[in-house]
């Protein structure tokens, strides 16, 4: 049954992405985050949060915004860029830098909370970690991420995550978030269909913001 | 980005500002504990310097290192080419080793651009200064300088500012570099020299020339004081030192005449007393050791945009060295 519907052609068509999370879902996986955030961190003290470029600052953004509301204190705040720690540099022509910043109490004995919208692989984590050990040296560092979608290629795991969406390697995860794509959601579809619909919007250029890269294996 | 970086003439706006956002993001660096980033870790940058040279090529040294590039220096002085060796014997025997990127500084115009364009050489090639001709680095910290001042932010070039290059402009490689960069960010240059100190065919140059240095002064964002270059000089341009200090040096009087934000620019090495007074060298407005730590920034954006990507010497086919290289890391 399993070899028959393979080998129709309806089925080998890229399937179009499915919504898996939509704007509501995505405002209470931040809320209970920086719940679990301030229950570990027993009060959220020495807490500095670093979002990683690009959709990991805006959601490192939004968990601010709503550590501050709970715990009436304001977190520090920075951006963490890992270009120049890549370990895939040399594949891929030079890339623009995007803006690190490290809020002025700096990261020395703090507790780090890294944010990142997918953990696939784990290689950005371990650029992001390098990059944190030239910067100085935290007390500890966590992960929090919004979709965990499995496939790590190195021992790294997330303290805080948002959905655990079991994916396979033909699939793609795209995070669309309001400050860059207009819109809130998280879509799941053929990798092969994201990359059609990427093109085909470059094309068009009709979309005012970059288009969200697709969680691609490498 | 171009593979190579010979003149100043050869970047595109989008190229030029690319490098100067790059340059911002990296100057942060300065201030943090550890200095370096490990991007360039492998890669092999030669800096072959045939001509004297303490401040670029001190530039250059700490770019490459902070980039964690392994650095070769190579000076004319005491080595083969002391002994009679040729531009292309040096460029193939450092082929040989495996360079990834040439830095080069020598004394006759056009030696970068003959290495970039012949396959001596699998690296970039980024001049250092090359003869009277360009050294588009200084160009490009130049540029970094005066964004800093007059119109800071990442994207934004030079608009309409006004730029002001006093001196010795017929053997500076500063001026020509320059005036290529500041006409591609939108900048307006005026050049005041004493004519004997202009090159021929000026005229062609996207720039207004003016004698008179007090004239200009009231409508300056940046003035750029030029050293004169006495020992590129083989015959009388100007009849004594101190009439050329009088009508073209920068004075006190002179720097009250400047708009308020108006900076004092000078690339190095200053000559107190000739064309600037220690009175304007030493004042706050005067960018000159400000230039010096931006161009270390602008240097490492030039060496990560130009090799930290994948570059030729990737190519399986070309340099089974780095190959071999990759797979041992």
């Amino acid at each position: 049954m399993t070899a028959h519907r393979d080998s129709t052609p309806q089925d080998q068509a890229p399937r179009p992405p499915h919504q898996v999370l939509d704007g509501t879902d995505i405002a209470r996986v931040i809320t209970r985050i920086a719940h679990e955030i301030v229950e570990r961190a027993k009060g959220a003290e020495d807490v500095v949060l670093l979002g990683i470029h690009t959709r990991g600052v805006h959601l490192a953004r939004r968990l601010h915004g709503r550590l501050a509301q709970i715990t009436g204190r304001e977190i520090p705040l920075g951006t963490l860029d890992i270009t120049m720690y890549r370990d895939d540099l040399r594949l891929k022509p030079a890339r623009a830098l995007e803006h690190t910043e490290i809020p002025p109490g700096g990261i020395d004995g703090k507790l780090v909370v890294l944010v990142d919208d997918v953990l696939f692989s784990g290689r950005t984590i371990r650029a992001a970690l390098d990059a944190l050990n030239d910067i100085g040296r935290p007390r500890a560092v966590q992960l929090a991420v919004l979709v965990d979608r499995g496939h790590r290629e190195l021992p790294i795991r997330a303290d805080y995550v948002g959905k655990n969406l079991p994916t396979s390697l033909r699939e793609a995860v795209q995070v669309r978030l309001s400050d860059s794509d207009g819109v809130d959601a998280v879509l799941v579809g053929d990798r092969d269909f994201t990359a059609a619909s990427r093109s085909a919007l470059t094309e068009q250029g009709a979309q005012a913001a970059k288009p969200t890269e697709p969680h691609l294996p490498e | 980005m171009k593979r190579h970086l010979v003149s100043a003439a050869d970047l595109s706006r989008d190229d030029a500002l690319l490098i100067l956002d790059t340059a911002e993001e990296l100057a942060q660096l300065s201030g943090r504990a550890v200095k370096k980033l490990p991007t360039l870790r492998g890669r092999t940058v030669v800096n072959l310097f045939f001509e004297d040279s303490t401040r670029t090529k001190t530039s250059f040294e700490v770019a490459e290192k902070r980039l964690s590039a392994d650095v070769i220096n190579f000076s004319a002085k005491g080595s083969s080419v002391s002994k009679g060796e040729s531009l292309k014997d040096t460029a193939l025997t450092l082929q040989a080793m495996g360079a990834d990127a040439v830095v080069i500084r020598h004394h006759a115009s056009g030696a970068p651009a003959r290495l970039a364009q012949s396959d001596w050489l699998h690296g970039s090639v980024i001049n250092a200064g090359d003869g009277t001709h360009e050294h588009p680095t200084q160009a490009l910290l130049d540029a970094f300088t005066m964004r800093r001042h007059l119109n800071p932010g990442a994207g934004h070039d030079l608009a309409g500012r006004r730029v002001t290059i006093v001196g010795d402009v017929l053997h500076s490689r500063v001026a020509r570099s320059n005036v290529h960069l500041l006409n591609t960010l939108g900048a307006q240059v005026t050049f005041v020299a004493p004519p004997t100190l202009l090159p021929i065919g000026i005229e062609n140059w996207p720039c207004e020339i003016s004698y008179d240095l007090d004239r200009v002064l009231p409508k300056t964002d940046a003035l750029m004081m030029l050293r004169v270059q006495r020992e590129r000089m083989n015959a009388a341009f100007f009849p004594t030192e101190r009439e050329y200090s009088r009508r073209y040096g920068m004075n006190g009087l002179r720097l009250a005449q400047l708009p308020g934000h108006a900076i004092v620019m000078h690339p190095g090495p200053m000559v107190r007393g000739m064309e600037i007074t220690a009175e304007v060298a030493d004042s706050p407005r005067c960018t000159a050791v400000e230039q010096v730590a931006n161009g270390v920034s602008v240097r490492m954006a030039v060496l990560y945009l130009l090799l930290g990507g994948a570059t030729l010497a990737d190519a399986p086919a070309d340099a089974p060295r780095t190959e071999t290289v990759e797979i041992a890391q």
